[in-house]
């Protein structure tokens, strides 16, 4: 199926930039005239994704954020969340809930958050190559 | 994001203002534990009552605030939260070793 509409934005992982990602694609998002409920779900999803990129993805460097969204006619959003950083070795483990190399402030909530609040969560990653986060969510249509 | 705190009679209240992610919590954080340090408060109170948005971020700024707390056997209560940040919390499962009060205030 083809997107009826189609954005790709990036810029670097400075955790400032945090809160405008998510800003970005809930508002591009508002086209599919969600509920508050699922569009702060999808903004929630993002937030972990672009953290993820900048903590772990960028830990040791400033490196590029990539971000595409995509919305279909069915009220499908796919939201593709990319960096060029240091990979994720065990996918797996990383899943895991509460796992986290980020150390004691960081929860490990990351990946349940994205499962949690999304529809489905597609993750692949290559060691010193980076990783991608697929989220995907149907929006029901407010009446 | 902004951090009012007022302290009385051994509670500390934290009244946060704006979104809460991994960015602001820093900044949220350092408030929180220096002043936390140097009164030694029973109880910290996360008052969320102005806070739109959170993610997972939060939970790690409340377990951090929980860990901190139990160095002088003190506690933490959260209280006025939002749909949003209420399901951030249920996901966590926090409720079981921190207060939440039903009612803002």
């Amino acid at each position: 199926m083809k997107p009826v509409n189609k954005v790709e934005f990036n810029f670097p992982s400075n955790s400032v930039n945090e809160g405008f990602a998510r800003a970005a694609v809930s508002s591009f998002l508002a086209q599919l005239d969600p509920t508050v409920a699922d569009l702060t779900d999808m903004k929630t999803a993002v937030s972990e994704a672009v953290t993820n990129a900048i903590v772990h993805g960028y830990r040791d460097n400033i490196g590029i954020v990539y971000i595409t969204v995509k919305i279909f006619e069915n009220g499908k959003a796919i939201v593709k969340v990319r960096d060029k950083g240091c990979g994720i070795p065990d996918i797996k483990q990383a899943m895991e809930p509460l796992y986290t190399t980020g150390g004691e402030e960081r929860a490990g909530l990351g990946f349940a958050v994205m499962q949690s609040f999304c529809d489905s969560l597609r993750v692949t990653s290559k060691e010193n190559k980076g990783t991608s986060v697929t989220l995907t969510k149907f929006f029901e249509r407010k009446e | 994001m902004s951090v009012r705190l007022l302290y009385k009679e051994g509670v500390l209240t934290a009244r946060l203002s704006g979104e809460i992610d991994h960015h602001t919590s820093a900044e949220i954080r350092e408030e929180i534990d220096e002043t936390s340090q140097k009164l030694k408060p029973y109880c910290l109170r996360l008052d969320f009552t102005e806070v739109p948005f959170m993610d997972s971020s939060g939970i790690g700024l409340i377990l951090g605030r929980i860990r901190l707390y139990k160095f002088w056997k003190g506690h933490v209560v959260l209280t006025g939260l939002s749909a949003n940040v209420s399901k951030m919390v249920e996901l966590s499962g926090i409720g079981s070793i921190a207060v939440i009060e039903k009612e803002a205030g």
